[in-house]
């Protein structure tokens, strides 16, 4: 606590903010050139791309760095840990409401418009003169649409990898808690433990998960491909497998700063902000299980 | 975060601008993007990845926003002791930060679709279009409110100040303003009412957009009681900030109108809409930073504009804009359509009218840049610390311009020094 509590923290000047935004130009450039170059010259997007992604990767190291490094030269005061908490408390919230499209987008396609298409309600004349022999339903090959785009293709069981990979996130939340209150009361071994069990956990979450898309693909036909149906399943769950890899490699960041002794009792917010987007990406999970697996 | 979210924007802007170099050209929806026009030409990924960029920079922003005004208030400063504008600026960042992910999500659909085969919107594939319109409104009736309600803030500053009273009910004010954003969230539909919803939606979506009216009038309500009864004097941001209220009005009106689900079948995509949110846009949030921008430019610069050359910028402005934009609401009920190219002879009249008016309101706009620049550079009219002599608030009591890091310590409250006056009262 360099500073006293009632001055206000100034940062000091950085470069890393615009160093941000043009790689993050580079990267969104590289990749609108690459999805609509013609094949063969998809190299100069391609590149593009990667140059930014790896530039992306230093920022993050970068800006982290730094900001690691005024934490622990305690310059972070008080009001300072309370606007982060603030922050990140927000960033989540944005979050939710982003994969709230996603979940809007399946809720409106599988009760108005997969029924209207169907002939249900004021879909009926489209049914009638477009698509009169369409029988909706969703999943097995209704949800393919009228016109079986993606072919037939068959859901993925809840039952089986499904409900593994909940269980697992399940219990990762758990050790994570755990791995929580074994920090507040300074069991640095502890710590790594449980931390590090739920490191493994999510990784082995994402490896059934990739399992059950390969399967999907070469077994189901159940592709991206395949309608309304596969459009929702693999946005949705594969939003929600990118959001449990990036969670991964914070929880591995968080579990070497745990092992520097980077976190005091009471002065760990990198920590529990980690924790937090941990429990948001299993509450999320629970819900991709219920609607989009279960239902 | 906030210096960041500043940069992204001239990157995001080149990005979506360099479409119109590409082959194919710029894109092709228009800025609500309705698949599945907005699906033809090269320029959606383009598109898509700008609106990324700038919604990562508008949520960045707002969460800065939300924890400056929640954690970092001077002692003293009691929440229901803020200025209106920094409330108006707090409800605004939570709506940002509510819709900005919604609308990120839709586009990244549109991309999908176009690239990766997804049926999002392919009622072939069991999708549908129209669920674009529903994902898109739910971010673009809040974005609306994003716009206007910074702009009530500033005039909820600017008239109590001329007017040397403190503002009319300002708890109404705030909780007002606080209504408007929640009512923002369940009317997005009533942009879509020719679409072909349920009825059952038509009546809800109906019925909520006219509810909006209350607190809208509310407010209205309490900035002329503000002038009731006040010693006025009439500087140019008050001037604004008088038209804001008179023609904003107008486009509440207009904007009821439109509610009316049975009449907005005629109206629907006219130039009476057209003229609906240009009048609440142009003459209600433009109108309003102008004002701000008279009001602050003092205590920006450190020298005082040629209040002259101010009033005649707003006298040109004012008149031009309502020659520019009234006629707009004949057009649009003798069915003139928007978005055409190409109309009848019949509306060409009207649209000369419009068109003197656009031409003459956008070279009033000269004006003003040369008022900024006399001010910065040629003004020899030192600032005072307080400007306005009903200036309350903060940042008049520090020396204009201000010093660089204003506080360095949080600065002591003086309940006197609030722009409303004393809440418990």
């Amino acid at each position: 606590m360099g500073h006293q509590q009632d001055a206000y923290f100034v940062p000091s000047k950085s470069y890393w903010p615009i160093v941000a935004a043009v790689v993050m130009f580079v990267t969104v450039f590289g990749a609108a050139h690459w999805l609509n170059a013609q094949p063969g010259e998809e190299f100069f997007g391609s590149t593009t791309l990667k140059i930014g992604v790896a530039g992306i990767l230093l920022m993050f190291f970068g800006w982290f760095r730094s900001v690691i490094r005024e934490s622990l030269a305690g310059s972070y005061n008080s009001q300072v840990d309370r606007s982060f908490r603030m922050g990140m408390m927000w960033f989540i919230f944005s979050e939710v409401m982003f994969f709230g499209a996603f979940f809007g987008a399946l809720f409106y396609a599988r009760m108005y418009s997969v029924p209207w298409l169907g002939g249900e309600g004021h879909g009926v004349l489209t049914h009638q003169f477009l698509w009169s022999d369409y029988a909706a339903a969703w999943g097995a090959n209704g949800g393919g649409g009228p016109d079986r785009i993606g072919g037939s293709f068959q859901t993925v069981a809840a039952w089986g990898l499904p409900l593994l990979n909940t269980l697992i996130l399940l219990t990762s939340s758990v050790t994570i808690t755990i791995a929580h209150h074994a920090l507040k009361a300074g069991h640095r071994g502890k710590i790594l433990v449980f931390l590090g069990l739920t490191v493994l956990l999510g990784a082995t979450f994402l490896y059934f998960q990739a399992h059950e898309y390969i399967e999907a693909y070469r077994q189901l036909n159940l592709t991206l491909q395949s309608g309304v149906y596969g459009s929702t399943f693999f946005m949705l769950t594969g939003f929600h497998g990118m959001h449990v890899t990036l969670g991964t490699i914070m929880l591995a960041v968080i579990w070497l700063r745990c092992a520097k002794g980077h976190f005091s009792k009471d002065h760990h917010f990198g920590f529990e902000a980690v924790a937090w987007y941990w429990h948001f990406v299993d509450v999320v999970w629970l819900g991709l299980f219920m609607f989009v697996y279960i239902l | 975060m906030n210096n960041l979210s500043f940069w992204i924007l001239p990157f995001a802007f080149a990005l979506l601008l360099s479409t119109l170099f590409m082959p194919g050209g710029g894109p092709a929806g228009g800025w609500t993007m309705y698949p599945p026009l907005s699906l033809q030409g090269d320029s959606v990924a383009y598109v898509v990845f700008a609106v990324h960029l700038m919604g990562i920079s508008s949520i960045m922003g707002a969460i800065n926003i939300i924890a400056t005004i929640l954690n970092m208030r001077a002692p003293g400063m009691d929440l229901l002791k803020m200025p209106v504008f920094v409330w108006s600026w707090l409800i605004t960042a939570f709506l940002l930060i509510a819709v900005m992910p919604v609308l990120a999500g839709a586009v990244t659909m549109l991309l999908t679709d176009k690239y990766f085969g997804t049926s999002f919107f392919n009622a072939a594939g069991g999708g549908d279009p129209v669920l674009f319109q529903h994902i898109f409104w739910f971010f673009g009736h809040p974005e609306v409110y994003i716009m206007i309600l910074p702009a009530f803030g500033l005039v909820s500053e600017i008239i109590p100040t001329f007017a040397r009273k403190p503002i009319f009910g300002y708890k109404a004010m705030v909780f007002a303003i606080a209504s408007i954003a929640f009512l923002s969230f369940i009317v997005w539909a009533h942009h879509m009412f020719a679409v072909g919803l349920p009825l059952g939606g038509e009546i809800f979506f109906m019925y909520a957009t006219m509810l909006i009216a209350v607190p809208t009038g509310v407010k209205v309500f309490n900035w002329v009681s503000t002038m009731w009864g006040g010693s006025m004097t009439f500087e140019t941001p008050m001037l604004w900030a008088i038209a804001f209220v008179i023609l904003f009005t107008i486009g509440g009106f207009s904007g009821l109108m439109l509610a009316l689900a049975p009449a907005d079948f005629q109206y629907h995509d006219s130039y009476f809409v057209v003229a609906h949110f240009h009048y609440v846009l142009v003459t209600g949030a433009i109108f309003a930073i102008i004002a701000g921008s008279y009001y602050w430019l003092p205590k920006w610069t450190g020298r005082m504009y040629s209040e002259t050359w101010g009033k005649i910028h707003f006298w040109s402005s004012v008149i031009s804009v309502n020659v520019l934009f009234f006629p707009q609401h004949f057009l649009g009920l003798a069915g003139m359509p928007r978005r055409i190219p190409d109309y009848n002879v019949a509306f060409a009249n009207f649209n000369m009218i419009s068109s003197i008016g656009g031409f003459w309101f956008g070279a009033s706009q000269l004006i003003f840049l040369g008022v900024i620049i006399h001010t910065v550079w040629f003004s020899k009219k030192k600032a005072t610390d307080r400007v306005w002599e009903g200036a309350k608030g903060l940042e008049w009591t520090v020396p204009s311009p201000a010093p660089f890091h204003t506080f360095d310590v949080p600065p002591i409250i003086n309940d006197d020094e609030l722009a409303h006056g004393h809440t418990d009262d």
